[in-house]
Parts: C-alpha cells; structure tokens; sequence
C-alpha cells in the first residue's frame, strides 16, 4: 500500500523571490501547492505607532519607509488626510507638481516590479534595463529634495521648496525617451512565447472575489474592474487630467503585467500634462501657522520670528475628529487614516496599504500552482514589505 | 612507443589545460558579455579589463570555508561534486580540436589533434555527459535540503526528457556519414557546394541538417542546464537548487562542471554541425575555437534574453516537441539517404 505525504517548504523570510522578508509556508504535493500560508511581521518598524509621538510636519519621513519604492505616494497620503483635517486648500502649482511628481513615482515603482518580475521569471536583463529608467527618475528625486529615495518633499500645506531651475527641461527630456524603451521592454515580454507560457492563466483570481478580499490598484483592475481612486474619488486636481483606467480580463498574472505597462503609458500621459499645466505661482498656502515664513523676514519681522519659533517648537494642531483619505497609490488604494485630539500630535494613524490588503490574495492564487508560480504571482502582486509590516 | 607515450601525454595536459583555462575565462567572458548587453561594465577592477577576476575568484573559493552540515549523507555529499566534474572533463578526450600537426617541422611525422579517435566517439560523449547528473542529483539528496531536492529532481526528469531528443537529433548526422568517429564525421564535412551555382556553401551538416542542430542545440542548453533551461539552479525559485548547501571549492566544482559541460556540447556541436576544425586560410585549432566560442556566445546571448521554463512546460517541450520531430527528422534523412 503506497501513500502519498505533502511536504512542507518554508519559503522565506530569507529567499530571493519573496521580495523581502515575505516568509511563506508552502505545503507541496511533488511541485503543486496545496496550502500557502503567509507569514508577515519580520519587517515591522513601528511606523503608524511611531506618527503618535510626532508633531504632524515631523511624521512625513517617516511614511516614506513605508513603501519604500514609492516615497512620495506615503507622503501624499498622509499629506492630504491632515490637509482634510485642516481644511486647507493649496495653490495650482503645489497641486500640478504633487501630481506631476507622483506620476513619475508610479512609474518608477512599475519600473522595480517589471524589473523583479521579470527576474524571477528567469528574464535577468529587463531588470536590469528598468534600473537604468529608474536611475533617471532618482535623479530627478534628487533634484527636487535632495534625496534619492527618501525624498519627504511634501509638506502640509505645499512643498518643501518650488523645483529647481532647469527640473523641468529634465523631465521633458525623460518624458521623451521612456515610450520608446517602454516598447522595448515590451518587445522583450509581451509577445514572447515563454513569458506568456509563465503567465497566462496562472494566479487567475475572479471579479468577485477580488472585491470580497479588498483588492486594489492593479491587480483589481487586471480583473475588468474599473475602480481608480484618481477617478473614483479625485484629489490634486486630477479630475482636470485625460487619461485611461487599463483593464484586464481574466485577472491572471499576464493581464496584471498588461495592466501595469500600460499605466505606465498613462502615467506618462498624465506628466506630460501636468508638465503643460506648471505655471508660475505660490507652492505653498499663506498661512504662517503651516509653513515657515522666509528665512530674510525672521530679521524685520517679529509676528515672522513668533511664527518660526511656535511652529518648530511646538507644530501646528489639527481640529479633533478623524478624516479618511484615500490616493491611488502605484500598488493601489493607499488610505491614510486620521485620528485627531486637538494636540499638535496625531491620536492614531492607520494606512490602509494596498500590498497588505493585496496580500490576502496569495493563498488563493497559488493554490493549485507550482513552485515556479509562486515566484511569479508574487512578482505579480508587487508587494513591499515595508507597508505591510509598517 | 615513447614518442608517442609522450606526445600522448603533452597532448592530454594541453587540452586539460586549456579546458581549465577556458573554463576560468569563460565566466570572464560570460559576465562581460552578458554586462554588455544589460548596459553594465562587468568585471573592472581585477587587472586590465577585469582579465585577472577569475583568479581572484579562484583564489577567493580556495580560501573560503568548506562548510559541510551536520546533517547531511556525508559520503554522497562529498563524493557529488567529483562525480560532477570528472565527466564533464573525460567527454572532451574524443572531440577533434584541429587536424594534424607537426609543430613547425619539430616533429618527425604529422601528429593528429585529438587525444584518441575511437570508433564509438559520438556514444562516448552521450554516455560520458550524462554521467553528470548524478552528481547533481546525489548533491541534491545527501544536502537534506528541501531546495536541493527539489533541485536534483528537477534536474534528472529534465535529463531524462532531453537525453533522448539529444540523441536522436545526431541521428541524421550519423546517417549521412556512416560512421560513429568524430574525426570521420569532421572530414565528410570537407569541400564547398554551390547553392544556384551563385552562393558558395561550406558541405557543413548544419546546412544539410538544420533541424538536427536547433533540436541539438536546444538540447545542449537543456543539458547543461543553462537558461532557459536552469531550472535545477533556479535561483529565483529554489535559492541555489541543488548546489544550496555547497561551499568553497565543492561549489566550484559544480560551477566548473556546468561550463566544462557548456564547453564540451558547444565543442560536439561544432564537430558535428559546424566542420570541426575545417576551414580556410587560418589554422585548424583556430577555426575549431572560433566555431566553439560563437556557440558559447549564443549561451550567453539566450541567458541574457530569455525568460525561465516551467517545469511541466519544460517536459512538454521536451516530450511532445522536440522528440517527435528529432524522430520526423530521422525518418526523412534515412528515406533521403537510402535514396541516395
């Protein structure tokens, strides 16, 4: 009498695919998943905890660790829920560039996916050409707030500081060259018969349950399901920008690819116009309670110098209640809960992360697969682990 | 009798030689290539072009700690990489390098470039190569690892699938020529026939035989376990697969069996496709490496491209594709040869 046993493969928190610190525990017949079972918290840094004993201006670097392939979505985030709170409105200009500059972040964060995506599906150059687009979108990162990756350049209220002279030509000059790589990339994956063979009809997940476990962003749309934060609900003027929510149909790992490159036109579509849209003007709110006055008035001004003083000693305060706010982050709905008590520092705040949520996919798209699938409906997943665990 | 013992014995301590060296430098080449085409330097820091990394990286494996757990088979685990690596240098006695020589007249009669020239030299190469894998799969078991495992299963069922198509796309070859030697095999490529009497064609069998040398090749790449074929190692998925748990020099055994492998194949497939050591002008050895090193090029090139099989789509390929056409190919050149 033979019997067959399962085996059990811990997979993770150190493996090369999980894309961090992801630990799954995979229960296999020969190569075919059973049961996947994900276990997270190895990349827990207190995050949301840790916004509660910061004044709220001090609380913005800290989100750009959440996921940390998309810096300036996690600072939007947090940025428009206590603007909401506040009530303020900000110029045209502060808008135009958060929308301009967040665009270019979806592409980049689409990048490092197509990039790793394709690495664990054994296709190692498209990684390695996506770093390079990258590279060119971290420049421009730099040129704005003098960081790479962890940028904190919004503000409550506006931005840092207006952009640099000469940032524009440069993202112009980047605008021009990516369509074509972008084609590139695509001649690599879209047709090959391999790529296709790794990612038809496998990690397939159907519109309804995609609803029920909370998906969102790319995946939900891979789906058929046209549900677009920037359209559903539009923040930073995006109800003024033209573009096109890309859907899927069968919900498997090739529509998400699909979907993603071609968000990635979009995004693209949407800087351009943001581009066309950048006049001259205030970047940031004329409040003095919200942002710094200039550094040459402190010397002529005394409300200046009060101002100066009781916002870096003691922050602005935020009228008790909670507010909700939502962005389309690139890897989907990115929340930013917000409760508030009066005090110059937040009650609590909660991130609804699209990578957590998405997450709670995974078992169910691998069930039935192979090992060699896994890989690659995590890749197509795209989660970062610095958002789940926050 | 002593001559030829001692020409006998220079002759196999150049090829071992070579192959070594070759084998260093093919992972200088391969890196270099493959940065080249991702738009990267490669190596730049070990000598001149980097040239000396694969001494450093010698050196550096030599040096390493030879870490062997505690819960492994440890007489598989250490007999594994050796079992590897012999093979993958005995296959290359049987392969013709060049023709004849007589060193610039130092010698008193032409001496032939191949170490031995047996009868069945094409079998010996099959049988000797697929030697290999129990290497692969023995490291695979005694690691008790549940990567490695998955690894060396992997490998014997990929081994299993292609073994077969691999021989059976020689097949044509074999029948054209009559004969099992590989120096036959080089010389009845001889000569240049003339396509529309316009294009002149070297008689090379990869013109005559070109489904056998895609089927071949293919192969090739599915044997040593190269992309889009590496599924045993495949480093996304199953960490290192079956060499997880090696380190320092028995690691480097297995890596340096994977590329006297690629060598050997690259090396058979000239013999038996490309002319061998034929043609113009420039000496025999160097028209046997040129042939050799455009193939190994081709590796590189595919690694850098392509993306990874699954292993059930790897055994439908193997299984439902190429052996069914390796045997169509079969037949047809056995109608056309008895026709004459």
């Amino acid at each position: 009498m033979t019997s067959t046993r399962t085996m059990t493969l811990n997979m993770g928190p150190q493996h090369p695919s999980t894309h961090g610190v992801l630990r799954l525990v995979l229960t296999l017949d020969g190569e075919v998943v059973v049961k996947c079972a994900p276990h997270i918290g190895y990349l827990h840094t207190g995050i949301e905890k840790g916004l509660e004993s910061k004044r709220y201006q001090q609380g913005i670097p800290l989100t750009d660790r959440m996921d940390y392939l998309a810096p300036l979505s996690n600072n939007l985030a947090l940025v428009l829920a206590i603007e909401k709170a506040l009530g303020v409105t900000l110029p045209e200009r502060a808008q135009t560039i958060r929308v301009l500059l967040t665009e270019l972040t979806r592409i980049k964060s689409h990048l490092v996916w197509l990039g790793t995506h394709a690495l664990d599906i054994g296709a190692m150059s498209v990684f390695l050409y996506c770093f390079r687009e990258r590279e060119a979108i971290l420049d421009l990162y730099e040129a704005v707030s003098g960081q790479r990756m962890m940028s904190s350049y919004f503000r409550v209220g506006g931005l840092a500081s207006d952009l640099p002279p000469g940032f524009e030509d440069a993202v112009k000059a980047f605008l021009r060259t990516f369509p074509d790589r972008l084609a590139e990339y695509e001649a690599l994956l879209t047709a090959n018969p391999l790529w296709r063979q790794r990612t038809i009809g496998i990690g397939t997940i159907k519109r309804e349950e995609a609803i029920a476990l909370g998906l969102s962003g790319p995946g939900l749309r891979a789906c058929g399901v046209a549900y677009d934060v920037r359209r559903a609900h539009p923040y930073s003027g995006y109800e003024r920008y033209s573009f096109e929510i890309p859907l899927g149909k069968a919900g498997d790992v090739y529509d998400r690819y699909l979907v993603r490159m071609a968000e990635m036109r979009q995004s693209h579509r949407i800087a351009g116009q943001a581009l066309e849209r950048l006049t001259p003007g205030p970047v940031n709110v004329a409040d003095p309670k919200l942002i710094p006055p200039p550094k040459p008035l402190l010397k002529r001004s005394m409300e200046a110098l009060i101002h100066h003083f009781k916002l870096y000693a003691e922050g602005f305060s935020v009228p008790a209640g909670e507010v909700y706010h939502a962005i389309e982050a690139p890897k989907g709905e990115l929340g930013c809960y917000l409760v508030s008590d009066g005090s110059p520092r937040p009650y609590r705040v909660h991130f609804r992360a699209p990578s957590f949520v998405n997450l709670q996919a995974l078992p169910k798209m691998v069930e039935g697969c192979l090992v060699a699938d896994v890989v690659a409906v995590i890749g197509s997943l795209d989660i970062v682990l610095g958002e789940i665990d926050r | 009798m002593l001559e030829t013992l001692v020409i006998m014995l220079v002759k196999i301590g150049v090829v071992f030689g070579a192959l070594l060296l070759t084998v260093a430098y093919m992972t200088w080449v391969e890196r270099k290539v493959i940065a080249d085409i991702q738009v990267r330097l490669g190596p730049t820091r070990v000598g001149p072009y980097g040239l000396l990394q694969p001494i450093a990286d010698g050196l550096k494996l030599m040096f390493k700690e030879d870490l062997i757990p505690s819960q492994v088979d440890r007489v598989i685990f250490l007999l594994a990489p050796s079992l590897s690596i012999i093979p993958a240098f005995i296959a290359f006695a049987v392969i013709p390098f060049g023709d004849t020589t007589t060193l610039f007249g130092l010698l008193s009669r032409p001496v032939p470039l191949h170490i031995t020239d047996i009868d069945v030299g094409v079998l010996f190469v099959f049988g000797v190569a697929s030697l290999g894998v129990y290497g692969i799969v023995l490291a695979g078991w005694s690691s008790n690892n549940k990567y490695s495992l998955l690894g060396g299963l992997r490998s014997s069922a990929q081994l299993i699938s292609y073994e077969l198509s691999m021989g059976l796309s020689v097949v044509g070859v074999l029948l054209l020529v009559g004969s099992l030697s590989l120096v036959d095999i080089v010389k009845a490529q001889a000569g240049v026939s003339w396509w529309f009497g316009l294009l002149p064609v070297p008689n090379w069998f990869l013109f005559s035989q070109p489904v056998g040398f895609c089927i071949y090749f293919c192969c090739a790449l599915a044997e040593t376990n190269r992309a889009p074929f590496d599924l045993p190692e495949a480093e996304t998925e199953l960490v290192a697969g079956f060499h997880t748990e090696y380190s320092s020099m028995k690691f480097a055994m297995f890596f340096m069996a994977e590329y006297a492998n690629m060598i050997t194949v690259a090396a058979l497939a000239t013999t038996m496709f490309l002319g061998g050591w034929l043609g113009p002008v420039a000496p025999s050895p160097v028209w046997f490496l040129g042939k050799v090193f455009f193939l190994l090029f081709l590796f590189i090139w595919f690694r850098a491209t392509l993306p990874r099989f699954r292993y059930d789509q790897l055994m439908g390929f193997g299984w439902k594709r190429l052996l069914p056409l390796a045997l169509l190919n079969t037949a047809v050149t056995a109608i056309a040869a008895v026709r004459g």
